[in-house]
């Protein structure tokens, strides 16, 4: 592990400053993902800056009768907070979904959505890798892609060698209950505090697959809120999984159902929490059949590309995420 | 670079210098010689490595020494200070609930929380009512426990070590 300077500054803002001003700067929190990236050399940071008892712990009720998580928060607590469980299922289904218990306790509120893809070719610094050292190529492509993206990427199969080609996912369950929630990110930055809707925090490759979210370099999650939903909703997580428990997500879902229609978010296929918007547009207002669920699904996927791989590929997630998708609407509707 | 800190370990106060690197299961094994919690992966996948931090079960290999100045830290050896063994240590000697011990540490201190956050009405993936509190059924003590792998497959009597010790 290279040496790093660690600083523990008095306030978030001091974070902010600190971080901001030193190019090779991070934050720590839990640090379940980031000491690991340090031990494999994927993270060398000069400076490592912990925030974790630097914002909140707490979770508010919100005047609006929302919930506000603060950052500092683990995931063990924001699943076991008897008014996440009874008002945002989706969401302590997701944490619980994830991970262990010895890592949900350590793991927070903030850092799980900024974890990095679990993709083998990121973690292995011997292999080239365009999120790792932008513009050495990608090693997924046409590798192991088991746990690959089929949406959001390039139409047709991308170019290896192309310094904008990645077909990592993001790895986090609690990411896509917060997606569906329409979760919105309290974030500070040098000129101030700004609010980002959760569902464009994360970004697509683009050009530069390096950057997973929107926040600026220095940016630091201060709290994450949730919108209160309309009374009569409803709202579940569905992941399926290598084994059954301790895995990442090959596909996941999360639901939320209420009077104003159907809110549909999936993991496991793309480089950032798929919000499924266009079967959304093709579900609302109508009864949420299988039938209908099913060609809304088709609707959603039609841009899906499959993956080829030296596993077999990652067709398969193209009916899997499909299938989830009903069954877990198809039990939403059973406990209504 | 240095850093000075302060742990509680197993009950006795430390005071030592360390690298900015060191994790905490580092600290424990090769400054304060305790070797309870074990190397196993040290990337957070394997368990072995499992204390109580401040009270609760979490992964030693993924925290930095320094960002935990302060804490009070119980390992597998510090469950049974004078000798006389913690009962969850007690119901896996019972129900012979290991082979060859390696990873054993971390499943007792990993067992210990499990039964704190059940008792607190946590729950968990194979928690079926969520609004209700969870009972210490096979399927969650399984589901609960399963950060901590044992390569000689002995779960089939850690699981009602587990549970015997709730009793």
């Amino acid at each position: 592990m290279k040496p790093f300077a660690y600083a523990r500054p008095g306030s978030a803002a001091q974070a902010v400053r600190d971080v901001a001003a030193e190019p090779q700067a991070v934050f720590l929190a839990g640090g379940t993902n980031l000491v690991d990236h340090l031990k494999l050399g994927v993270a060398q940071p000069e400076l490592v800056v912990d925030v974790r008892r630097l914002t909140s712990r707490d979770i508010t009720d919100l005047e609006d009768g929302g919930l506000r998580l603060g950052a500092a928060s683990t995931n063990s607590e924001v699943a076991a907070d008897r008014r996440v469980r009874e008002r945002y299922p989706v969401l302590a289904q997701a944490l619980l979904a994830g991970a262990t218990g010895q890592l949900r306790n350590l793991a927070t509120t903030g850092g799980n959505p900024l974890q990095r893809t679990r993709c083998v070719y990121f973690q292995d610094v011997t292999t080239p890798c365009n999120k790792r050292q932008p513009g050495s190529g990608c090693s997924a492509v046409g590798g192991y892609t088991r746990y690959h993206a089929v949406l959001g990427t390039a139409a047709a199969l991308p170019d290896p060698t192309a310094p904008e080609t990645c077909i990592a996912t993001h790895p986090s369950d609690m990411a896509v209950a917060l997606a569906a929630l329409d979760a919105q990110v309290q974030v500070l930055g040098r000129d101030g505090a700004r609010t980002v809707p959760f569902v464009d925090l994360h970004r697509l490759p683009g050009d530069d697959p390096s950057r997973d979210t929107v926040l600026e370099h220095g940016e630091l999650i201060t709290a994450i809120d949730l919108p209160p939903l309309a009374p009569g909703a409803r709202s579940a997580y569905r992941k399926v999984r290598d084994r059954a428990s301790y895995a990442f997500a090959l596909v996941s879902v999360a639901a939320v159902v209420d009077p104003d229609g159907v809110r549909i978010a999936l993991g496991g296929v793309a480089h950032k929490p798929w919000r499924a918007s266009r079967a959304e547009e093709v579900l609302h207002g109508g009864p949420l059949t299988e039938d209908a669920v099913r060609h809304a699904m088709d609707v959603e996927l039609t841009a899906a590309q499959p993956q080829p791989g030296v596993d077999g590929g990652n067709g398969f997630k193209i009916p899997l995420v499909s299938r989830t998708v009903v069954a877990t609407l198809r039990d939403l509707e059973a406990s209504s | 670079m240095d850093a000075e800190i302060s742990l509680t370990v197993d009950g006795v106060p430390r005071r030592l210098t360390v690298d900015t690197r060191t994790t905490l299961l580092d600290t424990l094994r090769e400054r304060l010689g305790n070797t309870s919690p074990k190397k196993g992966c040290d990337h957070g996948q394997c368990g072995a490595c499992t204390i109580l931090l401040d009270g609760e079960r979490a992964l030693s290999c993924l925290a930095l020494a320094v960002a935990h100045d302060g804490a009070e830290l119980t390992t597998a050896d510090g469950l049974a200070p004078q000798g006389e063994l913690h009962p969850v240590q007690q119901a896996f000697l019972d129900r012979d609930a290991f082979q060859c011990g390696y990873c054993t540490p971390g499943q007792v201190c990993s067992a210990v929380g499990v039964l704190q956050e059940v008792r607190r009405g946590w729950p968990s993936h194979a928690t079926r009512d969520l609004t209700a509190d969870p009972g210490l059924t096979h399927d969650e003590v399984a589901e609960r426990m399963s950060g901590n792998l044992c390569r000689c497959g002995a779960y089939a009597n850690i699981v009602p070590a587990v549970q015997d010790a709730a009793r």
